[in-house]
């Protein structure tokens, strides 16, 4: 009796989960549909028809994506602004978190805390004086301008990670790589970053997404030429219900690289988001 | 490099003198300064520099030339745009990391049971990669208001009518002095009917398309007598195709209208109901005597269910939190989840030898040994809640945006989209700032009791 009672629960709980599973599928299942319909067909009914009459699928939007110039441009801006941006916020961190863990300079312990206050720090409150200072360093509206806007807030968090895990390293490593004569330098390439393998890769997943996904900063610090595909979408999103077969295999292409990075490091992943949402 | 130098020579035999040391202690600093100096430069310059800036900016007017003192912060709380930012920000924090955590909670002690948890929780965790435009886009197709694009409203315009039923005539019309026409929509017959009578209602206005296919002339039916007892009757859209029909008359090609609703009433009271079969006929049996009245229901004439208008300005906001929590629910399940399994299994399991069921371990062992763990998931969720920008400013359309509006694209608009107020902008990116100040707080505690 109560084993049948138990399966019975099990049934509920096995079937309250695969409607869950269904109600997150299928959001993602219509733009991918709806990504491979003619502007025609969405303008007579849903993509679920096309379920019934697979005929109306083809590749005819990608292939129009891709010669649609501004997207393929925004398609590279976006990878010029988070390769880079990536490099460089994981490079000058993990310097940084080597500094704050091992080496001794002035004021080590409040420049720190101070980090870590600048963990929560909104992006919003940033935009105005950054788009003026950089209006005055002629950066406004070109890829280095978002980087850097980028690698500044994305700093506080990789330091502070960085940091966290080198402080965990034994102490005699160091010590015995300083006896051996190594410089800083040497040690820092040949010993820290090769033992922070596993917390770099989380960072550097996890700032790239950042980045890849980011609108508003860009939205801000880009122009026409330099913008992300966010933004190039976006500028698109006015005009709603009639570009569907743009906006729609846009998106797709938008999100099918972060995703492709999901499944690829699925750990590095999800520890790079758990540990990243202090932010 | 002089720092290699240097160093080595630290290493080297102690022989070496105390000024040598101190050079060299001096020379340990400023290499330690130049690892460090890349990260405090880009924040300095571009981030603590700006909190500056915007904390002074706040307090000048619109063109930054006039000392306003708090007035730019007065002005947010008198201004019904930036109010209005106020207070839906409020609804997302009330409201979403609430259900998120909820949400996550149940749902990570629900997949432990199942043997695909890990294919669930990568499903649930993805839209995690998903950039907030994306998902932004993917919402704006899924909300959409047609039911013949959006998906949800197709859900609840199928569900809806599989409940209530569709009407099939929204257009018809009952013909004029010969039935007469309910307070509510609805059509009566204008003569008293007594059983062995049978009526004709005749209707037009009916659109050629919501004619069903299996429509059949009325004629024969109507000319067919009532028995005893029954009130018999056609319901027919008089109208002959190409002309020449008799109005009130039943002419040869005037169709039937089948699934129309027919109540009979006495006294006012429906005592019995059918539906019209495809010649339009239909019957009542087993009156008894006394004088009836034929009704055509006004449901039969309602307009179509249209659904639910999602973006419209009344729901936009719970729909878009309904998008964030596709994006977040997996994250507070995962990391739940992980908080779950650290549980200690012998207080589950001499709970369960206990004799407790599933319910009560979860009342009274699982939630407060979690505790700690949601308490984490929803202040975190409180965090990036206040900030949400992308999704809001993507989702709602453009005449709705100023019902939707929260700080973060209350601070664009006001700053940058057209409002070019950088004084109250400055102010909104403040009070952002201060909101999250408590974060701040608990992490700079956390961190310092972590290095005891």
């Amino acid at each position: 009796m109560n084993a049948v009672r138990r399966g019975l629960g099990n049934g509920l709980v096995q079937a309250f989960l695969v409607v869950i599973g269904l109600v997150w599928v299928t959001p993602l299942a219509g733009l991918f549909l709806s990504s491979l319909r003619s502007a025609q067909d969405t303008a007579k009914g849903g993509w679920w028809t096309a379920l019934a009459s697979p005929g109306q699928l083809s590749f005819d939007n990608y292939s129009a994506l891709l010669k649609n110039a501004g997207i393929t441009q925004a398609f590279w801006n976006t990878v010029l602004i988070s390769v880079p941006t990536t490099v460089l916020v994981v490079g000058i961190a993990a310097l940084a978190g080597y500094a704050f863990a091992w080496l001794d300079f002035p004021l080590r312990e409040p420049l720190f805390l101070l980090v870590v206050a600048l963990l929560v720090v909104p992006v919003q409150i940033g935009l105005l004086p950054v788009a003026k200072l950089f209006g005055q360093l002629g950066l406004f509206g070109t890829i280095p301008g978002v980087v850097l806007f980028h690698v500044a807030y994305g700093l506080p968090f990789a330091v502070f990670l960085l940091r966290n895990y080198f402080a965990e390293m034994p102490k005699e490593m160091l010590e015995a790589a300083r006896m051996d004569g190594g410089s800083e330098w040497r040690i820092f390439t040949r010993l820290v970053l090769p033992v922070g393998r596993p917390a770099i890769a989380s960072l550097a997943i996890f700032q790239f997404l950042w980045v890849w996904n980011d609108m508003l900063v860009a939205l801000l610090f880009a122009d026409s030429s330099s913008q992300p595909l966010t933004v190039q979408l976006q500028s698109q999103i006015r005009q709603f219900g009639s570009n569907i077969d743009v906006l729609a295999p846009g998106a797709f292409l938008s999100l099918i690289v972060p995703v492709i990075v999901f499944f690829a490091f699925q750990r590095h992943f999800v520890q790079g988001v758990m540990a990243g949402s202090v932010k | 490099m002089t720092a290699t130098t240097l160093v080595s020579k630290e290493a080297a035999p102690r022989a070496a003198g105390a000024a040598r040391g101190r050079r060299s202690r001096r020379r340990a600093r400023t290499v330690a300064l130049l690892f460090v100096f890349p990260a405090l430069l880009l924040l300095g310059a571009l981030v603590v520099y700006p909190v500056l800036f915007s904390v002074g900016r706040s307090f000048f007017d619109a063109s930054g030339t006039r000392f306003v003192g708090g007035g730019n912060y007065a002005e947010m709380f008198r201004d019904p745009a930036t109010l209005k930012a106020i207070r839906n920000t409020t609804i997302w924090v009330v409201v979403a990391p609430a259900l998120l955590t909820g949400l996550g909670l149940i749902l990570a002690v629900l997949v432990e049971k199942v043997r695909w948890a890990t294919a669930f929780k990568l499903l649930l965790f993805m839209p995690m990669a998903v950039s907030f435009l994306a998902a932004g886009i993917i919402f704006r197709l899924a909300y959409d208001e047609d039911p013949d694009k959006g998906v949800l409203d197709a859900a609840v315009v199928s569900v809806h009518d599989a409940f209530e039923g569709t009407s099939s005539y929204p257009t018809a019309r009952g013909r004029e002095g010969l039935l007469d026409q309910g307070r509510d929509g609805s059509y009566l017959s204008h003569a008293a009917v007594s059983p062995g009578d049978s009526v004709t209602l005749p209707l037009v206005g009916v659109l050629p398309g919501d004619l069903p296919r299996d429509a059949s002339p009325a004629r024969p039916a109507a000319r067919r007598g009532a028995g005893a007892g029954e009130v018999r009757g056609v319901v027919y859209l008089d109208f002959t195709p190409g002309g020449g029909g008799k109005q009130g008359r039943v002419d040869p090609e005037e169709s039937g209208l089948p699934g129309m609703k027919v109540e009979a009433l006495r006294d006012g009271r429906t005592v019995a109901s059918t539906t019209s079969s495809s010649d339009g006929s239909f019957r009542f049996t087993g009156l008894h005597q006394g004088s009836y009245t034929v009704k055509l229901p006004a449901s039969n004439f309602a307009p179509p269910y249209q659904g639910v208008s999602w973006l419209g300005p009344t729901l936009v906001t719970p729909a878009i939190i309904g998008a964030y929590l596709w994006i977040w629910t997996g994250f507070a399940m995962v990391l739940i989840g992980a908080g779950l399994s650290s549980l200690p299994r012998d207080a589950l399991e001499a709970a369960r030898m206990d004799g407790a069921n599933e319910w009560q371990i979860f009342r009274r062992i699982t939630v407060p040994l979690l505790a700690p763990v949601l308490t984490v998931v929803f202040v975190t969720l409180v965090i990036n809640v206040m900030k949400v920008f992308d999704l809001v400013y993507v989702i709602a359309p453009g005449p709705v945006q100023e019902d939707a509006t929260v700080l973060a694209t209350q601070m664009w608009l006001v700053s940058f989209g057209g409002g070019n107020n950088q004084g109250l902008g400055s102010a909104l990116g403040v009070l952002l700032l201060v909101l999250v100040i408590p974060a701040m707080v608990f992490n700079v505690r956390r961190f310092r009791r972590s290095q005891r």
